[in-house]
């Protein structure tokens, strides 16, 4: 597994989100894409999703370009997104939403037992919550389920936009454990978009740094928990060293 | 206000096999009754003033019925507003009347020609306008209804604004005639065809087409993500949806006898969408209703000439107001239940 992506541009309209980045993500790894509002990380997702068409550039899985293929081949090739804000259906229940996951796999019967015991595995209080409309559980409880539902297709990459958003601080902890879980213990591949970047930078292998469309960083993760500019910029506590 | 919709799923749970059976049995004995209900006593009151019953019970009742359900597919399951449902009732009815008036086919050999063509109007027109979202595409569907209608007002093959004249009823299927003199059997035609549309739906609801098509509807992105073909569900159900439109517009045709562009007009697609939207969007049941009152009021209510459209609108805006989700609302999570059930 390989994820690439080369000078890509990205518009709204007349508008340029994305200018020109390029990222790689290599198996087994964590990716983080740390930066502020509007720095153009969702739009990023989205592109490699396939929501977004592709200006120019390229998005390449495996050495095979696919930013021209339609979002639900990219699903069945293994790239699985857990979008902003969670996108859970409301009125489907725990259970239902879990297997929407799992749309494209025709063949599903067999393999959604034990995707589900997986699942439920590592977010015991999805079980719990099974039968209850996905729009009652909490924020927490949804982003588990985003996480959870994105898993069931059996991704080769995790794509997490912003998990931690608007949940309590316990929460976020518990996210960002589980998030490590899933790529030591399933081996899959993640690539976390994140505001959070304290947690995102401890969890994280390696580390882009967006500001407004461009990539201005990159380095391992823990290099840059060190890096005074991104501790003044990210981090809150450089303040001090102006 | 209570939820008619929960008492009457509770009222059904309660029942068993047999009691079901029974319940069945008399819904359709009370189906086949409802043409002579205006010749019994006591429900005489339900007797349309100007227009003979046993008509108004095929156009509108029946046809409105049949074409909510066609149009709940569309608005209902999968949430794409379609403003110009009228367009495939119209293309269903002159294939019709075209056919059967410069063909020797029958109706019932133009019924799966009529069905055809309004599918194949319905990916014509999906193919490119269904990558809109929202008000977009709900502009471009009533577009759709309008450039139908004036095209037909306006081709020679139509017959123009006089329309077409003197089309043959349906041939006899063993002893039910299909004349003037029985719209009664109309009356059960179109029944049987609603109830296969009901059949239709609920199959396709139950299986991948429904859970695409409520993933659409609730977040048409996230769907994508989750690796629904999005344009091809949502393509289906306008294309199901035009297929049942069609089908109604070849039989109203037969009907009727003399079709014009005139009966093809923008309102009918509201009016249309107002039975979905009165009876419950997403609710076959209530969409049933809601056609069926919305269709029934104004013939009942024809006495009162020039203030009947008054009356209807204030009918209409006093009961969205006590019930805006419409009569009976789609029930939030249907399956949930049963796969409780399951498991136990």
């Amino acid at each position: 597994m390989r994820l690439e992506i080369k000078d890509l541009r990205v518009f709204y309209g007349k508008i340029e989100a994305i200018k020109g980045i390029s990222v790689v993500v290599n198996q087994g790894e964590i990716v983080t894409l740390i930066g502020a509002n509007g720095a153009g990380k969702t739009t990023t997702l989205k592109t490699i999703s396939g929501l977004r068409p592709v200006t120019s550039g390229s998005v390449t899985f495996d050495g095979q370009d696919i930013s021209k293929m339609q979002p639900h081949d990219r699903v069945a090739l293994g790239i699985s997104q857990a979008p902003e804000g969670r996108g859970i259906f409301p009125g489907m229940s725990v259970l239902e939403n879990l297997e929407i996951g799992k749309y494209f796999r025709k063949d599903r019967r067999h393999e959604m037992k034990e995707d589900l015991e997986k699942v439920y595995h590592l977010f015991p209080r999805l079980k719990e919550r099974a039968f209850q409309a996905g729009g009652t559980l909490s924020g927490g409880e949804q982003q588990m389920l985003a996480i959870g539902r994105a898993l069931m297709a059996r991704p080769k990459v995790l794509l997490l936009d912003e998990p931690s958003m608007g949940l309590a601080p316990m929460m976020i902890a518990n996210i960002f454990k589980i998030i490590t879980e899933i790529n030591t213990e399933l081996g899959t591949t993640i690539l976390l978009v994140e505001q959070n970047a304290q947690q995102a930078l401890q969890r994280a292998h390696r580390a882009y740094v967006m500001e407004t469309g461009k990539i201005v960083k990159e380095a391992k993760a823990s290099d840059l928990l060190n890096d005074p500019d991104v501790r003044a910029a990210y981090l809150g506590t450089g303040a001090d060293a102006h | 206000m209570i939820n008619l919709r929960d008492a009457g799923s509770k009222f059904w749970d309660r029942l068993n096999p047999i009691q079901r059976r029974v319940f069945v049995l008399a819904s359709i004995a009370f189906l086949l009754v409802v043409p002579y209900l205006n010749e019994f006593g006591p429900t005489s009151f339900l007797n349309t003033p100007i227009a003979s019953f046993r008509d108004a019970l095929v156009y509108p009742i029946g046809m409105f019925v049949l074409m909510a359900l066609g149009l709940n597919i569309v608005v209902g399951k999968s949430g794409l507003l379609d403003l110009g449902y009228v367009a495939f009732f119209a293309i269903g009815a002159y294939t019709g009347a075209i056919l059967s008036t410069t063909t020797s086919l029958n109706m019932w050999e133009i019924l799966p020609i009529g069905i055809a063509l309004a599918m194949l109007s319905g990916v014509i027109l999906g193919l490119p306008t269904l990558r809109l979202r929202g008000d977009y595409l709900a502009i471009v569907t009533l577009g759709f209804g309008e450039i139908t209608r004036i095209v037909v007002l306006n081709s020679k093959f139509t017959g123009g604004t006089n329309g077409v004249p003197n089309i043959p009823p349906p041939p006899k299927v063993g002893p039910i005639v299909f004349d003037i003199m029985n719209p009664q059997n109309y009356y059960y035609l179109v029944v049987v065809m609603i109830l296969l549309t009901i059949w239709m739906i609920r199959r396709l609801t139950i299986r991948r087409p429904g859970r695409a098509w409520e993933a659409i509807r609730q977040d048409e992105d996230v769907a994508m993500l989750m690796g629904v073909p999005t344009l091809k569900y949502k393509l289906w159900s306008f294309t199901i949806g035009a297929a049942v439109g069609g089908a109604a517009g070849v039989v109203f045709a037969s009907k009727v006898m003399v079709i014009a562009p005139g009966m093809f007009d923008f309102q009918v697609s509201i009016l249309i969408l107002a039975c979905v939207v009165f009876g419950g969007i997403g609710n076959i049941w209530g969409v049933v209703l809601g056609a069926t009152l919305l269709a029934y009021i104004p013939e009942r209510i024809r006495f009162l000439t020039e203030s009947r459209q008054l009356v209807f609108g204030l009918v209409l805006v006093i009961m969205m107001n006590f019930r805006p989700d419409g009569l009976l609302p789609r029930k939030k999570r249907e399956k949930i239940k049963d796969k409780n059930k399951e498991i136990k």
